[in-house]
């Protein structure tokens, strides 16, 4: 099982929904960061990390001696990360996104793989949770591949779930991506609203099956439960706007240890998702 | 010699767009003749990335020997750089002026993109 949890709008409760959800699961479970932009989830789980492993994505390196300067490499480029300008080749790493078009394209194979480093990712532990992270290197544009070598680590017999970034752009796409179950966080204000719809219309062009979470539950109005409804996206679980939460989560502490009746409402927010993806099955 | 301004519009009278990749038209103007070549630079204006990259390979493929432009970014600094276009950067006003600047020398040409990049 894969759960990748995701938001529209950034600080609607991603990570408090993924981390108090893994912690209140009795089976065995991995939790993935790929906020690797800005990861939070290790504030919270606290995980004594036992193995970093440094990522790199590969570039083009171009042999001048072997090149006749025909232009088809940069012509193949979608990102403009090579230039040949009269008998010179200009290579702009930080754009290319590794396709591999213009290694496949040089008539001359003048072109070989060298990389550029993106960051790092960390795997740990903290009790029965498996945890790992990416940190992207700062300076670096491009998280997909990184996110993407978080995911690598995604064991597929056990349950995996994602923190994904905010927004809709290619980082969430790369998080959301084959999984099983996409979990929006959002909150009931015309923001969570207007950037929830933008989330869910990203999530249905990946055609993965999806819920909500409604966070701060009682602030704002009714308009996400109007079109949640509209969308016929199933509510699966309801925060209020509790101070105590507020506290335990500014203390980097759990809502479910500060507060164990929530361990319950998120052990049914599991097995909820799971009657879904199973009903989506078959 | 040939060089090239980024521009507003088509003519002399236009003024001179400060943006380099996403400028409107690139004007190729003899500095002897006044003669105008006109690149419309629309493809690269909606580019979806690497403007500065393509645009500058567009000037230098046709043989100018300098650019005068607003605002220069590192990207197509290399890229001019590499085809020996020299730059000058913060050029305001018509191209007419932006043309006689540069007959009477009164440009100065930089060593150095003059805006950071971005994404």
């Amino acid at each position: 099982m894969i759960i990748s949890i995701a938001s529209g709008k950034g600080g609607t409760g991603k990570t408090t929904i993924a981390t108090n959800l893994a912690i209140s699961l009795e089976s065995d479970i991995q939790i993935l960061d790929c906020d690797v932009e800005e990861p939070n989830v290790h504030l919270f789980i606290k995980p004594k990390i036992d193995k970093t492993e440094t990522a790199y994505t590969p570039i083009p390196e171009i042999d001048e001696e072997k090149c006749t300067f025909c232009k088809k490499c940069a012509e193949i480029c979608r990102f403009k990360a090579i230039a040949v300008i009269s008998k010179t080749v200009l290579t702009f790493p930080e754009l290319c996104h590794s396709c591999g078009g213009c290694m496949a394209v040089c008539p001359e194979d003048a072109i070989t793989e060298t990389n550029r480093e993106l960051g790092v990712v960390e795997e740990g532990r903290s009790g029965k949770i498996k945890f790992v992270h990416g940190l992207l290197r700062i300076g670096e544009a491009m998280s997909p591949p990184l996110i993407k070598k978080v995911k690598n680590y995604i064991k597929p017999d056990i349950i995996n779930i994602i923190d994904a970034p905010p927004g809709t752009s290619c980082p969430v796409i790369a998080a959301m991506n084959n999984t099983d179950f996409v979990l929006m966080v959002t909150e009931p204000t015309p923001f969570g609203l207007h950037d929830l719809i933008l989330g869910v219309e990203a999530v249905k062009l990946l055609n993965i099956p999806c819920g909500l979470v409604i966070n701060r539950s009682d602030i704002g109005n009714k308009d996400v439960y109007d079109y949640a409804e509209k969308e016929e996206l199933p509510i699966l679980l309801e925060i209020p706007f509790d101070r105590k939460i507020a506290e335990a989560y500014s203390r980097g502490k759990m809502i479910v240890d500060e507060m164990p009746e929530w361990k319950e409402k998120f052990i049914g927010l599991y097995n909820n998702i799971e009657n879904l993806v199973k009903k989506g099955k078959n | 010699m040939k060089i090239a301004i980024t521009s507003k519009g088509t003519d002399l009278d236009s003024e001179v767009d400060p943006r380099f990749g996403r400028a409107a038209y690139i004007l190729i103007v003899d500095t002897t003749s006044l003669a105008i070549e006109v690149l419309d630079n629309s493809e690269n204006v909606n580019a979806f990335k690497g403007a500065g990259i393509q645009t500058a390979t567009m000037v230098s493929n046709k043989g100018a020997e300098a650019l005068l432009t607003g605002f220069c970014g590192p990207n197509a600094f290399k890229t001019l750089n590499a085809a020996g276009v020299k730059v000058g950067n913060d050029v305001t006003g018509n191209i007419r002026e932006a043309v006689n600047a540069f007959n009477e020398g009164k440009v100065s040409f930089s060593d150095a993109a003059n805006v950071d990049g971005h994404w």
